[in-house]
């Protein structure tokens, strides 16, 4: 008798559990991102968090639009 | 490292709209939609302009500013991105923008305007890099494979420049400084070469 009497509390107690309030809007903070946070670009497989690799890779890029040094280098 | 900046060289620009090809192609962005465009002033008279015009990524960003809902956010290279699980379709961005960079997807039924699309600077959004669900939703990520936006690297005149602010701007200045102006920019000189360069007066009798 005690036994069913405490896995029916028990069972009550799990049933109650699901009655609980969840925040479900979310709070704002004014003036700050909110989304899901973003990864560096230098952190991934290929430049494997590496910023200065990354950096090397832009600026040689970069630096390649000036045609003016292309053609006299 | 500085900011990521665009630079549409006016002088330079060609209005053949590659820019806006390449951006269409490589992020496969719907019809409708434009993250880049070429705005040409005095269309069809002598000594028009035309300029290549997307989002700036201004530092101190005017659509982050009115943003109802924060969903924007920027990089430590000074791109402004935003997160499109957030965004409403407000289109408060768009009003603030003074490039009118924001667009917003018209091809739903009744025209409705859905999430905010805007130029990324190949720089993806707040999703893993290179993976499928932020190629749906932003583009392509090149800044993460080390590469600069596609548009600035397919511009065929190099009007368009992309990349380190500090870097481009120098770029642009190395090539102000050399070309000179007035018809030395573009004109019987550059096409075929100053008198004083080689260009040896022709002889021979008169027919």
């Amino acid at each position: 008798m005690k036994r069913i009497l405490i896995a029916g509390l028990a069972g009550s107690l799990v049933l109650l559990a699901g009655c609980g309030e969840k925040q479900q809007v979310i709070v704002y903070k004014q003036g700050q991102y909110q989304g899901k946070p973003d990864k560096q670009p230098w952190d991934n497989a290929q430049f494997k968090n590496d910023k200065v690799a990354w950096e090397k890779a832009i600026k040689a890029r970069t630096d390649g639009q000036n045609e003016y040094t292309r053609t006299t280098n | 490292m500085a900011r990521m900046k665009f630079l549409c060289d006016a002088e330079r620009c060609i209005e053949c709209n590659g820019c806006v090809t390449a951006c269409k192609q490589e992020h496969e962005v719907p019809w409708g939609v434009n993250r880049r465009r070429v705005v040409t002033l005095n269309d069809g008279l002598p000594g028009e302009k035309s300029i290549s015009v997307a989002c700036m990524h201004c530092s101190d960003a005017p659509c982050m500013a009115v943003c109802p809902v924060d969903c924007f956010y920027k990089t430590s290279e000074g791109v402004v991105l935003h997160d499109k699980d957030l965004c409403i379709g407000c289109g408060y961005c768009f009003y603030a923008c003074p490039f009118g960079a924001p667009q917003f997807p018209q091809d739903g039924a009744f025209g409705l305007r859905g999430k905010m699309d805007k130029c990324t600077f190949c720089a993806g959004g707040p999703e893993a890099d290179n993976s499928a669900a932020e190629f749906k939703k932003y583009g392509r990520n090149r800044l993460a494979e080390g590469k600069l936006p596609a548009c600035a690297e397919m511009c065929s005149t190099k009007a368009l420049l992309g990349g380190d602010g500090d870097v481009v701007a120098d770029i642009y200045r190395n090539r102000v400084l050399r070309r000179g102006k007035g018809s030395e920019v573009w004109g019987w000189g550059t096409a075929y070469g100053k008198p004083d360069k080689g260009a040896t007066p022709p002889t021979g009798a008169k027919s």
